[in-house]
């Protein structure tokens, strides 16, 4: 039995309504804990002033310099005490997930064992950078909770300017729509990168995040410095029964109103089945006797739309891989930045393939880490420098799926133009 | 800030195992692994559940259900044993917190949706629906917060229940909320953040001790900081004029308070995706400002993102995000549609603002 609750009229409010409470749950762990007692208290007293009271500090496990994010409390009486003595502490241990997050009931019961023994009892699947946060221990748990922990197999994440823990989506352990091995991408990428997620020493963070296709569930393209987003480069592909059996459900409004309109480039038609083009480039379905589509896919820019609504009656090709987009983030400290389009396309099945991928994530995180500023992003050190500047170093190519469109200003020096002219001429004839 | 405080050594240090990101196979249902990217297509026989097929054949059926993100020991031990008794001993957690439960059998699909709702957790989440709001850490845990995180949430979910529920909405609508204007809690069709209105008040008493001024001036976007002498000691001053309340100096320098019970206000943002469907990816764009951080059910924030909601619901075409939507529309009518006041404030004056600017007369009557 804990030390009796204090009053939290405000708190007692989000537990009306249908909606899980995260306040009921915190009273039903306060039940045996007075650190939650306490914690309850605290943050009562936060939706009574409409303030924040935790300040960070410095607070790590043995051998690494992140991972744990330290909260002290700042709400002290006048003697200096803090008011809520039994959660001045309340550090919160960022543990890696799985690839899709995918877990058994075995090792959710083991963190919850292990988190009701050292912790506050609170974790949160998961924080905004794919962490399992478990929420609030005190300083002299934390190291004891993070080796039970790290004994299951589950490693610290990233904090401050430190390579972050990473998210994959679903992918192909449950979609048709994957592009890639989402979780062998995430997986390498990541764990070569240890060094730099443990001992935070980059100028700021540096995130990746593994979609395996242009629905971007994970968000990448605004959320990671390196956008991993599955595509294809042949064909869409079909299939003429779950074609069939689309139409007879959904009918020809549908069809051309939510399919047809909706294709952003126009390369998705609806034909008389006799009319409809032979091609290397066309893909083709018969919807009813009558009706087939037709999609030319030089025209396609493969963004899923015809796809998710005629799900399995259209189906991304077989020459599958995944555009890489570099420079995405929030809004710090020169606005929200999306991700720029550094490689077209790269094939991800073998192993030497992803190798590749592990390459260029190197690659760009030496030179983040040579060339940026302090507490500069990657997407912020671009716009510095220039795209081109980071082609350069990246020896990569200019391509004109990387742009927009090419530059509006006249205010350049062009005398390497020759120069560059002749290296692509070359690069071409060796091909 | 920065108080060093080493955790207790044990008396002999255990070196960790840096095993990295673990093996996703070894926690997969077994119909999932046998299948890894071998499905077929997939439906939605009812809101939160997702049927997938795959080309050897197998089926299986996902049951999505929304949590409090933040949840206790014993809410995770239920969803657990509803996971043992009821579905196939396998979960995983999507971006914005739900669970899923798999199973391989749909004949165990309705038991499994009646005891979580039995349980308290609401089975929906799919499709065309509100799904969980993509939150931030709040009074709960953040050092700079402006506002709660896990309560805003819980309030604004308990008025989008139904719509959790329901796949009703023209296309996926995806909910953030962040608790300051870092925008931790991510982009999405409508997002609430918490805006700080007025420049720090600085404690001039206290800079010189905590902060490394350089730094502090250098994080200004504005180049509205400057070095200064108050009191005869070392401190910063700022102009008011040029300072846009971003609060980028506050984490490197505490003693410049931005957070104000009074003057952290709550903005409303609509219209980002990441999806590439349709169009490009867009950013959000703000749409109101000014809603009092009023704990702790936040009642004027809850009617703007219900109004914004039910016109979208009312006037978007099928398959139409909100981004989608007013690119149709256009935003005089979005402004018109909803009653919210265009003012000033909602034209950018940030860098490369002008691309912003109407610059044709494509404008609808």
């Amino acid at each position: 039995m804990a030390k009796k609750m204090h009053d939290t009229p405000n708190l007692d409010k989000l537990e009306d309504g249908p909606w899980p409470s995260f306040v009921t749950g915190l009273k039903d762990l306060a039940k045996d804990k007075d650190y939650v007692v306490d914690l309850l208290g605290q943050l009562e007293e936060s939706y009574k002033t409409k303030k924040g009271y935790w300040k960070g500090g410095t607070v790590g496990v043995f051998g690494y310099g992140g991972g744990v994010i330290p909260r002290f409390t700042e709400l002290k009486n006048e003697d200096g005490t803090p008011k809520f003595k039994d959660a001045a502490e309340f550090h919160t241990l960022r543990v890696m997930p799985p690839p899709g997050m995918h877990y058994d009931t075995d090792t959710l019961r083991k963190f919850c064992d292990i988190w009701e023994k050292y912790g506050s009892g609170l974790i949160a699947f998961h924080g905004q950078s794919g962490d399992i946060m478990f929420q609030g221990a005190t300083t002299d748990n934390v190291q004891k909770a993070f080796d039970e922990i790290n004994e299951m197999g589950f490693d610290l994440g990233g904090a401050g300017p430190a390579v972050r823990t990473s998210m994959s989506c679903v992918g192909a352990a449950r979609c048709e729509q994957s592009c890639y091995n989402e979780a062998k991408a995430h997986r390498a990428v990541l764990n070569t990168f240890l060094d730099d997620i443990h001992r935070p020493s980059l100028p700021y963070k540096f995130k990746f995040k593994f979609s395996g296709c242009p629905n971007d569930c994970m968000n990448s393209v605004q959320r990671a410095d390196m956008a991993v987003i599955g595509t294809w480069r042949d064909n869409i592909r079909t299939d003429e029964g779950l074609a069939k059996k689309w139409f007879a459900k959904h009918g020809m409004d549908e069809l051309v109103n939510d399919v047809v309109a909706r294709c952003p480039t126009k390369t998705f038609q609806l034909k008389e089945i006799g009319k409809v083009r032979k091609g290397e480039h066309i893909s083709s379905v018969a919807v009813s006797d009558t009706h087939a589509v037709e999609i030319d896919n030089q025209d396609c820019v493969r963004c899923m739309h015809c796809i998710n609504v005629m799900t399995g009656a259209l189906a991304p090709g077989k020459d599958k891989g995944a555009t890489i987009l570099v420079g995405g983030k929030s809004h710090l400290k020169i606005g929200g930045l999306m991700g720029t389009v550094l490689i077209p396309f790269m094939k991800l099945d073998s192993d030497e393939d992803v190798e590749k991928l592990v390459d260029f994530a190197q690659r760009t995180i030496d030179f983040f880490a040579e060339n940026a500023l302090e507490h500069e992003r990657t997407g912020e050190m671009i716009e510095r420098i220039g795209l081109a500047t980071f082609l350069d170093a990246m020896e990569i190519d200019a391509d004109p799926a990387m742009i927009s469109s090419p530059r509006m200003n006249p205010y350049v020096r062009t005398d390497g133009w020759d120069d560059e002219v002749a290296k692509i001429k070359a690069k071409k004839q060796a091909a | 800030m920065n108080q060093a405080v080493q955790a207790e050594k044990p008396a002999a240090k255990r070196k960790p195992k840096e095993t990295g990101v673990p093996e996703n196979t070894q926690y997969l249902h077994p119909a999932l692994l046998k299948n890894y990217g071998n499905w077929r297509y997939h439906d939605r026989p009812r809101p939160g559940v997702l049927h997938h097929v795959s080309h050897s054949g197998d089926e299986v059926w996902s049951v999505r259900a929304g949590t409090q993100r933040q949840m206790d020991v014993y809410t995770i031990r239920k969803l657990c044993d509803i996971a043992d008794q009821f579905a196939e001993g396998r979960v995983r957690f999507t971006i914005r917190s739900n669970i899923e439960y798999i199973v391989s059998d749909e004949k165990k699909v309705d038991p499994l949706i009646a005891e979580l709702e039995k349980s308290g957790f609401p089975v929906g989440g799919t499709g065309n629906s509100v799904t969980m709001i993509a939150h931030t850490q709040g009074w709960l845990h953040c050092d700079i917060p402006g506002t709660d995180a896990s309560g805003v949430v819980k309030a604004l979910m308990d008025e989008l229940y139904e719509e959790f529920k329901r796949e009703e909405m023209p296309n996926r609508v995806h909910l953030s909320t962040s608790c300051c204007e870092i925008n931790c809690g991510g982009q999405a069709d409508l997002a609430i953040i918490v805006q700080h209105t007025k420049p720090p008040k600085i404690n001039h008493e206290l800079v010189a001790n905590v902060c490394e001024r350089p730094a502090v001036v250098a994080r200004c976007p504005v180049a509205a900081i400057r070095p200064a002498m108050v009191n005869g000691k070392p401190s910063l001053e700022i102009d008011e004029s040029k300072c846009m309340c971003c609060g980028a100096c506050y984490p490197p320098c505490p003693p410049m308070q931005i957070n104000d019970p009074e003057y952290s206000k709550l903005a409303i943002w609509v219209g980002g995706k990441n999806s590439n469907a349709r169009g490009k990816p867009t950013f959000m764009k703000m749409v109101a400002s000014g809603l009092p951080n009023n704990a702790p059910r936040w009642p004027e924030v809850a009617e703007v993102v219900k109004n914004i909601l039910h016109v979208y619901k009312e006037d978007a075409r099928p398959w139409e995000r909100m981004a989608d939507w007013i690119d149709r529309i256009g935003w005089p009518r979005f402004f018109e549609k909803t009653g919210l006041p265009f003012t000033k404030y909602l034209i950018d004056d940030w860098r490369g603002s002008r691309a912003n600017l109407n610059a044709s007369t494509h404008i609808r009557f």
